[in-house]
């Protein structure tokens, strides 16, 4: 590896770093604004400049690689100095420059306390004016209803540029005019149209490109920072929680580089304003057709007099998409004790079954993995929209070049280009005896949409076979992967939360006269046709509670801590941020409340023990953030399913990606972007 | 005084035919052959004895250039791209080749092609060069049908040559920036390095190079390095199309051997200063981004590009632009700094903000309505663009200001004063009552 000295410290660093990693290296602080990681290489903003021995000119560190970097006559090593004057007057002289035309409104600004050019106008510029002149001001765009504008604050980094080009694979951000008109924009001041677009604001060095809704919301100080898990998709983004009070005042992405690198969706996002409307608050109690206001008690009352009268073989339970791995486990040891089969956690309908071996229902090859893949085949699918922080992983493997990607299914604008293959098991059907592929590791990634039919036990089988034959699964790689929907769907699936022997699962539990009492916890996606007796457990006021009984407030996933393992099978542990409103309690509380009514009282006290018990049970979801990985030898026991698949095509699960679940239901943020997305929402030209 | 015998360009004023016959009656196309026999290393060699130096401003040795192409090819294609995208206030050399002599031009493309092994090659006309693309266009229609250019020529050397026209856009003749227009992006100059010799058009070896440096090619190699080199000062060879305008009797564009005295230039073939040598009031020696030159250093200084750097300007396009006394001087550099300004790409901050202010300052300077103390502002504004920048566009806006400050300080301060002095100089608004 070269060695470099910068500022007198002599260092060893390989031939592809930057200057800029490389000073970083050593220690040394380099300012930057446009330059990001994840993002290609500007070098515009210029704030980066330091002093390399030989070069006339301060060079950009962020685009200097040290390869470029010429030893000294007698071969010494190169010299780069970030400290001295020259290097100090650049930097002022840049700061100047960038200050000279930025409006003086920090006061009223969202971005300020977290304003990269605050803080670095702080560092490294100098304390008063010289420029007399006017300032420029830029007209605000119009570019959604999820990031707002204020263009005269830009400081034309164009790092939302090169985000939504390179990783969002949406060409819709650009520069227009040229010099000191040069204005960032949509075409036309169109709406954007990624879901990963509220990752700009985040990238914004300065306050040009805010959250919309967050709007003079509150300022980053006042806000508890509390750093958590999402459950909007299966991808289990890692996300903190900004409260203020009792409210969630906003999401952001954590850094996490195996899941959500630095990006979330903007469902992810933007989801919050849901947590505060139609949400459930109180108990109540379906009384001569109608929904009344209860206390707990007599919501007790009512459910335990119901559930004494009937039999259990004719009491099941839903689990819903949100709900936590504790909670899945809290029922099913409730079932369990009731003595009822009838528990399911595939509101979907989805044929996946824990009985197949963990192999069978995760993402084996894991999301990091995916940029490890030669290849990759999606089947019954359209990720940009059930996992979008996947998608934009697939679509930066894609970038790199090497990757053939087919798809079966959906022929959707996934951001990448690929192979269409065909609709439906037709075109699946030929992969069964395939030869194996040239290819090393190969993703074969199938979704809810091929899985959640009535042949769809057929069609997993039909892709056991394909992996198989193509050589999907090798040795050291597992490419058998299932991309979920469901946060809670792993989880459950790991404590088994599934119908026992006899038991019903969800489609046959919500048909007529199958049974006579319902759990739903937090089961919103299905739809309950029967007169069974139905508990709602859960936080909106969505479909589920409109069909219910008995309605048991309870808290949503930001005020609740649990364990959501992820589609690749990784435990994370969500914290809680905020409490439930009013009477609402925490889901496991509320299990074990319940329990001790019926009389088949669970035997914790605490979430902690609670958890214990799972962790026990379940060792390894105890360990956090970890994959453990699945035993592939499971899957042969798919390739002998067989049965017949039929013709229809594959289709997404997901057809409005902004309302997948109640609390989106209730967000009108999400409502306007769901509006949009339909083509319903006229966009203002102004 | 250059012999006639000895210019290159001998349909510099259009008088003669243009066409390929006429061309070939001047000499063009002559022995082209002979050349590529010769050979890759003898052609390099040979340019770089002849002392050429690049003419597109910068003043890089042109052999020196061609033999940074890689010889051997790694797999990727070589590029030759021409840069006529000639933008330069007071430049109009590229168009007089274009116009009058394009078969010098094509002929000097199929042998740099040749000598850095590029199969094709590329001509960048700026965008509101119509008729010299047409001309330039309808030259190349005719090499084609004469076997001169394209696959299995006269030539030895398969060579495809392509016009493509810009959009009008100043910052389109940097080389990087001319090469993403090329490609069908925006005109925003490149990070460097990686250089375009390594990863240039579309991520090949490319060299771009200036259409007169491509032109006086084939001529150098046909007379040999030693003639070329017997002109002008030793670094300084060869000889030059000046562009004279602005205050003589008869501006004009003229081939002249580098180095020729600048009075020897203007009495010559200019006619003489406008009102009389003594009516000289500054120079701008280079294309309107070099720094002013005052009349009392420039009148006997060798015109070439080490005598005028040590005046700390430069030779640049060689586009030379008299002022006589009659010129605001502080109002013409503003007007370029006005250029600057509008031109700027806007992609990186020093030149996009810098432009814009020293602009600023400078209209009020022009007026006089400005502090003393703002010329040290504006001469530290125009430090705090240069060498800051990507590209060189920052260096050209700064210059100037910085000339015109290191000359004409006393004309700005004078400026300052007389409208300090004058209390009636706006009108002086009455109270309401």
């Amino acid at each position: 590896m070269p060695k470099l000295i910068v500022d007198g410290k002599e260092i060893e660093v390989p031939a592809e770093f930057t200057l800029l990693q490389a000073c970083e290296a050593a220690g040394a602080e380099i300012p930057r604004f446009c330059f990001h990681e994840r993002l290609s290489i500007a070098g515009n903003c210029r704030m980066c400049l330091v002093e390399l021995k030989g070069s006339p000119k301060p060079v950009a560190s962020c685009a200097w690689a040290v390869r470029d970097c010429r030893p000294g006559p007698n071969g010494e090593p190169p010299v780069v100095n970030t400290k001295t004057a020259m290097v100090k007057k650049a930097r002022e002289g840049v700061m100047e420059f960038l200050l000279i035309n930025h409006p003086l409104d920090c006061p009223i600004c969202d971005q300020g306390g977290e304003c990269d050019l605050q803080d670095q106008a702080m560092a490294y510029g100098v304390d008063k004016s010289r420029y007399h002149e006017n300032k420029r001001a830029v007209e605000d765009k119009y570019i959604g209803p999820l990031v707002k504008t204020i263009m005269t604050r830009c400081i034309h980094c164009t790092r939302c540029v090169r985000f939504t080009t390179e990783v969002a694979g949406v060409s819709e951000l650009g520069a227009i005019g040229r010099g000191e008109d040069m204005e960032i924009t949509t075409y036309l001041e169109q709406a954007m149209t990624s879901e990963l677009q509220g990752n700009v604001i985040d990238l914004c060095p300065v306050g040009a490109l805010t959250s919309k809704p967050y709007a003079f919301q509150a300022r980053p100080w006042e806000l508890n920072k509390t750093e958590s898990i999402d459950v909007m998709d299966a991808a289990g983004s890692n996300i903190r929680v900004d409260t203020r009070g009792r409210e969630v005042q906003r999401i952001l992405p954590r850094l996490h580089e195996d899941v959500n690198e630095e990006w979330i969706s903007d469902k992810t996002r933007f989801v919050w304003d849901g947590l505060r409307t139609q949400r459930l608050d109180r108990p109540y109690v379906r009384v001569s057709g109608k929904l009344q206001p209860a206390t707990w008690a007599e919501a007790f009352a009512a459910i335990a007099a119901k559930v004494r009268a009937t039999n259990a073989q004719r009491i099941g339970a839903i689990i819903g998409d949100l709900a936590t791995t504790e909670e899945a486990f809290s029922l099913k040891k409730l079932m369990d004790a009731m003595g009822s089969p009838h528990l399911d956690c595939r509101q979907d309908g989805s044929v996946l079954h824990p009985k197949y071996g963990r192999a069978s229902y995760l993402f084996n090859a894991t999301i990091a993995g995916i940029e490890e893949a030669d290849g990759l085949m999606i089947i019954g699918s359209n990720p940009r929209k059930e996992a979008p922080v996947i998608n934009a992983r697939i679509r930066k493997r894609w970038l790199r070049g090497d990757f053939k990607i087919g798809v079966i299914g959906e022929q959707a604008d996934l951001t990448y280009q690929y192979a269409y293959l065909g609709a439906g098991a037709d075109t699946l059907s030929t992969f069964t005896t395939h030869k194996p592929a040239q290819l090393k590791k190969q993703i074969w990634l199938i979704g809810q949409g091929a899985l959640a039919r009535e042949d769809g036990e057929a069609v997993l089988s039909m892709f056991a076979k394909s992996v198989q034959s193509v050589g999907g699964v090798v040795d050291g790689w597992n490419g058998f992967s299932v991309l979920h929907t469901a946060a809670s769907r792993v989880g459950a699936f790991d404590v088994g939360a599934v119908p026992a022997a006899g038991g019903l699962t969800a489609k046959q539990m919500v048909q007529a006269k199958a049974l006579d009492v319902l759990f739903l916890l937090g089961a919103d996606e299905i739809e309950v046709e029967n007169d069974a007796f139905v508990v709602y457990i859960g936080t909106h006021g969505d479909r589920g509670a409109h069909r219910a009984d008995v309605i048991l407030p309870a808290a949503a996933y930001t005020e609740k801590s649990g364990v959501f393992v992820n589609t690749e099978g990784r435990p994370q542990l969500a914290k809680r941020a905020a409490f439930a409103p009013g009477d609402a309690r925490e889901d496991w509380a509320i299990l074990r409340a319940l329990s001790d009514v019926i009389g088949h009282k669970l035997p914790w006290d605490s979430l902690g023990v609670l958890r214990q018990e799972m962790f026990m049970a379940h060792p390894h979801l105890a360990m956090i953030d970890q994959i453990v990985p699945a035993d592939a030898s499971g899957l042969a026991a798919l390739t002998a399913l067989g049965g017949e698949a039929k013709k229809h095509a594959f289709k997404s699960p997901v057809t409005d990606f902004y309302l997948t679940n109640a609390i989106a239901r209730a967000s009108a943020v999400m409502a306007e972007c769901s509006r949009l997305a339909a083509g319903r929402l006229p966009q203002a030209a102004e | 005084m250059l012999a006639d015998k000895d210019r290159i360009f001998r349909n510099l004023y259009g008088l003669h035919d243009w066409g390929l016959k006429g061309a070939m009656q001047r000499g063009a196309w002559d022995g082209t052959k002979d050349i590529i026999t010769k050979g890759r290393d003898w052609i390099i060699n040979e340019m770089k004895a002849s002392g050429l130096r690049g003419r597109g401003g910068a003043g890089f040795p042109t052999g020196l250039k061609w033999s940074f192409m890689p010889k051997e090819s790694d797999g990727r294609p070589s590029y030759l791209v021409v840069n006529a995208d000639e933008s330069e206030p007071g430049t109009c050399k590229d168009r007089e080749i274009m116009r009058h002599d394009p078969h010098l031009l094509i002929e000097g493309c199929l042998i740099a092609g040749f000598a850095m092994n590029a199969h094709v090659g590329y001509i960048y006309v700026r965008g509101e060069y119509i008729h010299e693309r047409e001309r330039l266009d309808a030259a190349i229609d005719q090499a084609y049908e004469a076997g001169l250019l394209g696959k299995n020529n006269k030539c030895g050397w398969d060579f495809d040559l392509y016009v493509h026209h810009g959009a009008g856009a100043y910052i389109c003749g940097e080389e990087t920036a001319l090469l993403e227009s090329l490609e069908g992006k925006k005109g925003m100059p490149r990070l460097k390095p990686p250089f375009p010799a390594n990863m240039g058009l579309y991520g090949c070896p490319t060299t771009v190079n200036n259409v007169e440096s491509i032109a006086v090619a084939p001529d150098i190699l046909r007379r040999g390095a030693s003639w070329f080199a017997s002109f002008g000062r030793p670094n300084n060879a060869g000889t030059k199309l000046f562009c004279i305008s602005g205050h003589v009797n008869t501006p004009c564009n003229v081939e002249e051997a580098m180095s020729i005295p600048f009075r020897e230039l203007i009495e010559k073939h200019c006619g003489g200063i406008r009102g009389g040598w003594d009516n000289l009031l500054a120079v701008i020696p280079g294309g309107s981004s070099v720094p002013v030159v005052p009349a009392a250093q420039i009148v006997d200084t060798p015109m070439d590009f080490d005598a005028l750097r040590e005046l700390r300007s430069g030779l640049g396009t060689a586009a030379v632009i008299v002022m006589d006394k009659s010129t605001d001087i502080v109002r013409a550099i503003a007007r370029i700094s006005y250029f600057y300004k509008h031109e700027s790409c806007g992609q990186c901050t020093p030149c996009r903000e810098g432009t814009g202010w020293m602009w600023r300052v400078l209209t009020r300077m022009a007026e006089g309505r400005a502090q003393k103390k703002e010329i040290d502002l504006l001469l530290d504004v125009a430090g705090q663009v240069e060498g800051h920048t990507i590209c060189a566009l920052g260096d050209a806006a700064a210059w100037p200001v910085q000339g015109l400050i290191r000359h004409f300080r006393h004309e700005i301060e004078k400026r300052i004063d007389d409208y300090a002095a004058n209390p009636h100089s706006e009108s002086v608004l009455q109270a309401a009552e």
